[in-house]
């Protein structure tokens, strides 16, 4: 079908002036043919689909819209936490900060100098994943950020990692706009856990590609920025191998504008993929979209997508989630909710959450609900003593515990918990 | 300890008058037990005296210990030393029971200016006395109440008395639903905590409840009003000859 004028001029508008990252065969390769799908499906308009909801303009835009820098007095998350630490500041790979980037069973090397190489095992990861998850939804600013990305990592896992890999992103500048493209390789077996924390740019889009092979397993947590008016959008792709599990979590606090995609496939059997996330927003300056993708292509798997939305003063929170079973994939066990809690009438949660079964002997259950404080529940808090203030504190940290229950280091989600704890406290009333 | 005057109650949202008129004195260390048929407004009292939302007081007062309480908040008058044993406890996913019970107890104590209880003392504490209640350790991190049976609720409920050592104690049909063994785990429970300074007000429908705690006082409540008080006798004769005849008495 050929596309709108309206939207091959905008696409074109954004892609003037922009120049492909020079590199070697492969990556050369990779983002030439990322390029060619970011113009055969021309960058997204209200008009798509799933687009209706959350404004792709300024995701989209070559105009990038400053974002005033946050000065965060909580400090950093996971500080006191055993990790590999990958510094970006504003985007740039900042080498005088990150640690070295070796370890047991573990291979990283940074985007920019694997691209100038002619062969790289990212050749059949980087972009490929990306390319996948446009069937059957179009997906064009993930690659945008395949063809023009020219900083991340590529990690690739042999075995047990010892301590999770944190990805830490950095804000400076106030009109930074920066595209990030990790990819990573769990080869068979292989166990990994990937830190993600702050907020990265006034305008960050950034891809993760995470191949899971058989029996493999990756942890991912993630806690975007407090920075109010940052935006972001980010796409994680994951192949599923058999037996394997992946399993992922996002807090977001704040950011005025935040769309997070995760396309996922099972292709082995017995796999496990779990994806949730807790947001909470105040203000009409709030919008927090997760868009999820699960297709179950193979026996015997199961899926959970477990995502909580606190909502005040006029904050907007979005989901879309699709279980999508292909024939032949049987014995799927496939759980989708989503569930906003609104503290005032001004807030507003939209849902579409989506199951598409091919296959006749599966279990699939969805559910979305959008709902205030319980009275009984807060008076019954109140009657025990607990003022009120703390008491629907309480509630709100009760109606996210299913997304934070997702998260499985006992430490992390207690620091987690607090991060929560600490927002709920600040924005009360 | 609790003194209740010509109290008169509406709901708010409704013109529906649900009290009308009731006086009630309990004295400090005495049991003091409430009957009367469904409907006639026992669950509204306790809900008035502990502050729930949607009702409105019309006329009269209610104090405790001197104090007015109906312009408090329930969290103040929860610090004040009032407790309400829910008829219906309330299901909280996500709360631990434990982290439940020290955020109340720290939360009462901070608001009367004494030093909050240690992790270490609070657990200390809280075993010993859910062993008494047979509340085993899944019950106490289970979250609050969360597929707790109904006797396993109404249990738990003592033992949040028993925390936090209240002045006042309201229980609301903690009779209710519990089998023999239940009632007098639970009977136990409230009688250790009888002492002379605290005092009870026992909401019940059934007189068996009335064999394990000993009230000083009986009074039926029927239609918004207290119409007949006396000794524990008087829960007899209910359970002899039901409501009617003290109902035509009245009449
Ligand atoms: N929130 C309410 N909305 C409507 N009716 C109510 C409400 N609370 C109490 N009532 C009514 O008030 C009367 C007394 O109820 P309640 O106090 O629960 O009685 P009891 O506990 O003695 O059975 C009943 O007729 C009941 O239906
Ligand atoms: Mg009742």
């Amino acid at each position: 079908m050929a596309l709108p004028q309206v939207k091959i001029d905008a696409t074109e508008a954004r892609l003037a002036g922009m120049t492909l990252p020079e590199g070697g065969a492969w990556a050369t390769k990779a983002r030439e043919s990322a390029l060619a799908r970011v113009r055969a499906m021309g960058l997204p308009t209200r008009r798509d689909e799933y687009w209706r909801w959350t404004r792709p303009e300024t995701l989209a835009d070559a105009q990038v819209t400053p974002a005033a820098l946050f000065h965060n007095d909580e400090g950093a998350l996971f500080e006191d936490r055993d990790r590999l630490k990958i510094v970006f500041v504003d985007g740039v790979f900042d080498a005088e900060q990150s640690d070295d980037l070796t370890g047991e069973n573990l291979e990283i090397s940074r985007l920019a100098e694997a691209a100038t190489l002619d062969v790289h095992w990212a050749k059949d990861l980087y972009g490929v994943l990306e390319a996948r998850g446009n069937d059957p939804v179009e997906r064009p600013l993930a690659a945008l950020n395949t063809a023009f990305a020219s900083d991340g990592v590529l990690v690739r896992v042999t075995g047990q990692v010892s301590r999770p890999v944190s990805f830490i992103y950095l804000h400076k500048s106030e009109t930074s706009d920066v595209m990030l493209h990790h990819a990573i390789k769990l080869e068979e077996g292989a166990e990994l856990t990937v830190l993600e924390t702050g907020p990265a740019a006034a305008r960050f889009n950034k891809v993760m590609e995470v191949e899971v092979a058989d029996r493999a397993s990756f942890h991912h947590i993630r806690a975007q920025g407090r920075d109010h008016e940052r935006r972001a959008v980010t796409a994680t792709y994951a192949r599923l191998g058999e037996e394997s599990t992946f399993k992922s979590f996002t807090m977001t606090v704040n950011g005025v504008l935040t769309r997070n995609e995760c396309i996922l496939e099972l292709t082995g059997d017995n796999a496990s993929a779990h994806v949730a996330g807790a947001a909470l927003g105040d203000g009409a300056g709030f919008n927090h979209d997760d868009t999820v993708f699960v297709t179950h292509d193979a026996v015997n798997c199961e899926s959970r997508q477990v995502f909580k939305k606190v909502l005040k003063n006029g904050a907007t929170g979005i989901f879309q989630g699709k279980i999508l079973v292909q024939p032949g994939a049987q014995k799927t066990d496939g759980y989708q909710i989503s569930q906003s809690l609104l503290l005032d009438e001004d807030s507003n949660f939209l849902a579409k959450p989506e199951l598409e079964i091919y296959a006749d002997d599966v279990a699939c259950s969805h559910g979305s609900t959008s709902g205030a404080i319980d009275d009984d529940a807060l008076f019954y808090l109140r009657a025990r003593g607990v003022p009120k203030a703390e008491a629907q504190d309480m509630l709100a940290l009760s109606f996210l515990a299913e997304a934070i229950e997702e998260v499985e280091d006992e430490g992390i989600a207690e620091e987690i918990l607090d991060r929560l704890r600490g927002w709920l406290k600040r924005h009360r009333g | 300890m609790l003194e209740i005057k010509n109290l008169h109650v509406k709901l708010e949202e409704e013109d529906k008058v649900i009290l009308k008129g009731v006086d009630l004195s309990v004295g400090t260390g005495q049991v003091h037990a409430i009957m009367g048929p469904n409907g006639s407004g026992k669950s509204t009292l306790s809900y008035v005296l502990s502050g729930r939302d949607g009702y409105e007081v019309t006329d009269g007062s209610a104090s405790l210990e001197g104090e007015d309480i109906l312009e408090l908040e329930p969290e103040e008058r929860a610090a004040a030393g009032l407790f309400l044993a829910f008829q219906y406890p309330v299901e909280i996913p996500g709360v631990g029971n434990m982290t439940f019970l020290r955020t109340a107890l720290n939360a009462q104590r901070k608001a009367r200016g004494e030093d909050e209880l240690s992790a270490g003392d609070f657990l200390k504490i809280i075993r010993a006395k859910a062993k008494d209640l047979n509340i085993d350790a899944d019950m106490l991190k289970r979250p609050v109440n969360m597929g707790f049976s109904g006797g396993e609720k109404k249990r738990n409920e003592i033992l949040q008395m028993a925390m936090l050592e209240p002045k006042m104690c309201i229980l609301d049909e903690t009779d209710s639903g519990l089998d023999v063994d239940a009632m007098k785990l639970v009977s136990q429970g409230v009688n250790a905590l009888r002492s002379e300074g605290r005092s009870f007000l026992v909401i019940t429908h059934y007189q068996r409840l009335l064999n394990h705690i000993v009230p000083d006082v009986v009074h039926i409540m029927a239609d918004g009003r207290i119409i007949k008080s006396g000794g524990k006798e008087l829960a007899l004769e209910v359970e002899e000859n039901g409501y009617a005849d003290i109902l035509g008495e009245a009449a």
